[in-house]
């Protein structure tokens, strides 16, 4: 398993999940988490990914996440979890 | 799991505060490189470095895009040349800088260091040749950086070093006159030089170190300079305790991807390097950390105490972070490349002497430093002897980094551009040093050096 981490800040919208949800499940990358809340009017989201089976580059993946987001007026983001990982936990 | 704090507060540390991994350095040994034909050596250099270095730079952006770190320099280091071009049947080392050049703009890196040689006690003939070869190897190449170590602890200084090394700035200066004597921006002179230091000019592979190894330099005097935000107005101890969870963190991040680099290169991993590496970006300066806890402008009396205590608390912080700490670890402070330095330069809050006192504490030396351009070779042999005694004495690495830029007077500006940033020419003692530095000679190792 390749763990990643997607977050999503900006204004709350119908269909981010939904606009998140659909890239991943057409590159095969499976959800094995997601919270979500208002912190200070930002509706911040954070998904836990696994991009093991993903059928695109994660270079590729991270752009469509990126296009994704422009659409929405969000800023969608993927990182491999082990640097949240590295700084917060020992 | 990762809550969604822990995550903001990185992604946070990233896009606001500019936390970075200043570099990614690729040390590559040259021994097997010497060759009595220069010109063969020369070949054999290329030939080595893009080959080892082959995948650096797309590894750095790999790594980059993956973890959503920026990388902002990838850098490789070398065998000080005079080491490997001491068999070759040539007088003018500009040759091995060439070399270096071209095989480093092959493989894309932003810097190779490595133009070095170590005399702290004296010259071998290949060391006075690569020193005399510097000016003209730094005019002529764009990304070779130069370094020569003239003291230490243990052997004390050599003044001869320091006389040819005031001089051989001069000339540097001089023929890269058309952009402001830029080429001194590439050349450091070290007391005690360590020879795992990733950073810029004076990264060079030394001879203890293995074949290929990834050394790491992380940075972000910005996310420091926030936290401390948060501590207005409470004790030492507090501002101690914040800087270090700040630097373990900050640590955490060089370590992973020192790691990963490694990994993914095949190549051993050296160490990390714990520095707070400032840059001209509004929020990135080590000078505004100072200010945060409670100096007016950097310079001002208490600044080499705040300076004291950042350093120590940073190096605390980090080593428990890593596995590997080495290189020159602590806070940076090149006047250039620091947006808060800039400003106290400029407005004359900070001078050159206080600079010096502040090396006495910081993890490295004068650094970017710009002076008139008018300034004798024996001044700025002066100024490298007082901040080489000072390293000698202290046991610690010092180092100087100065420009004298042609034809600029004190109040002037010079623009450098990039990571190295703006120099307000500062001033310097209008009294002469000249019988000093002529006397030669070496300074004899201090007392604590007798250790055995």
């Amino acid at each position: 398993m390749k763990k990643a981490i997607i977050t999503v800040l900006g204004k709350d919208r119908v269909g981010i999940i939904h606009g998140v949800a659909h890239v991943l499940a057409e590159k095969n990358v499976n959800i094995l988490d997601i919270s979500q809340t208002i912190l200070s009017d930002v509706f911040t989201m954070m998904m836990l990914v696994d991009v093991e089976n993903s059928t695109v580059d994660f270079t590729v993946l991270s752009a469509q996440l990126d296009e994704v987001g422009k659409e929405l007026g969000l800023e969608i983001r993927i990182q491999l979890e082990e640097i949240f990982q590295a700084m917060h936990r020992i | 799991m990762i809550n969604q704090f822990e995550a903001n507060e990185t992604i946070h540390m990233i896009e606001s505060e500019n936390l970075d991994i200043r570099t990614i350095t690729m040390g590559i040994s040259l021994f097997d490189c010497a060759d009595s034909d220069s010109d063969r050596a020369c070949e054999k250099i290329y030939d080595k470095i893009t080959k080892k270095a082959e995948n650096l730079v797309k590894t750095g952006q790999d790594i980059e895009n993956e973890f959503g770190i920026p990388i902002i320099n990838k850098r490789i280091s070398v065998t000080p040349i005079s080491m490997i071009a001491a068999p070759g049947n040539c007088d003018n080392y500009v040759k091995y800088a060439k070399a270096l050049d071209r095989a480093a703009k092959a493989v894309g890196v932003n810097f190779i260091g490595g133009f070095s040689a170590l005399v702290q006690k004296g010259f071998t003939e290949a060391d006075s040749k690569l020193i005399n070869s510097i000016p003209q190897a730094l005019s002529e190449t764009d990304i070779v950086c130069s370094s020569v170590n003239v003291g230490c602890t243990k052997a004390g200084i050599s003044m001869d070093a320091v006389k040819l090394m005031g001089e051989k700035i001069k000339e540097t200066a001089q023929l890269t006159a058309s952009s402001d004597g830029f080429g001194c921006a590439k050349l450091v002179v070290f007391c005690n030089a360590v020879e795992d230091n990733p950073f810029m000019a004076g990264a060079f592979l030394g001879a203890g170190e293995p074949e290929c190894v990834i050394n790491v330099g992380v940075s972000g005097p910005g996310v420091v300079k926030h936290a401390l935000e948060k501590v207005r107005g409470c004790d030492f101890g507090t501002v101690s305790e914040t800087i270090k969870k700040t630097a373990f963190k900050v640590t955490r991040m060089g370590q992973l991807v020192a790691q990963e680099a490694s990994r993914r290169l095949g190549v051993p991993f050296g160490i990390v390097d714990l520095s707070l590496a400032p840059t001209p970006a509004v929020g990135d300066s080590v000078a505004y950390i100072l200010e945060e806890m409670g100096i007016e402008k950097c310079g001002a009396h208490g600044t080499t105490a705040a300076l004291a205590l950042l350093n120590d608390a940073v190096k605390k912080g980090g080593v428990f972070a890593s596995s590997y700490v080495g290189g020159l670890s602590g806070a940076f402070i090149p006047v250039s490349e620091d947006a808060g330095m800039i400003s106290a330069a400029s407005c004359g809050a900070l001078s050159l002497d206080k600079l010096e006192a502040m090396t006495c504490v910081c993890s490295v030396g004068l650094d970017m430093i710009v002076i008139p351009g008018e300034t004798p070779a024996s001044t700025i042999s002066a100024i490298i002897a007082d901040e080489m005694a000072i390293g000698m004495i202290n046991n610690k690495t010092t180092a100087v980094r100065v420009i004298p830029a042609p034809g600029k007077k004190v109040g002037d500006v010079v623009e450098f551009g990039g990571l190295l940033g703006t120099g307000p020419v500062m001033n310097v003692s209008p009294y002469s040093s000249e019988a000093f530095i002529a006397r030669g000679g070496r300074i004899p190792a201090p007392i604590h050096s007798l250790r055995n």
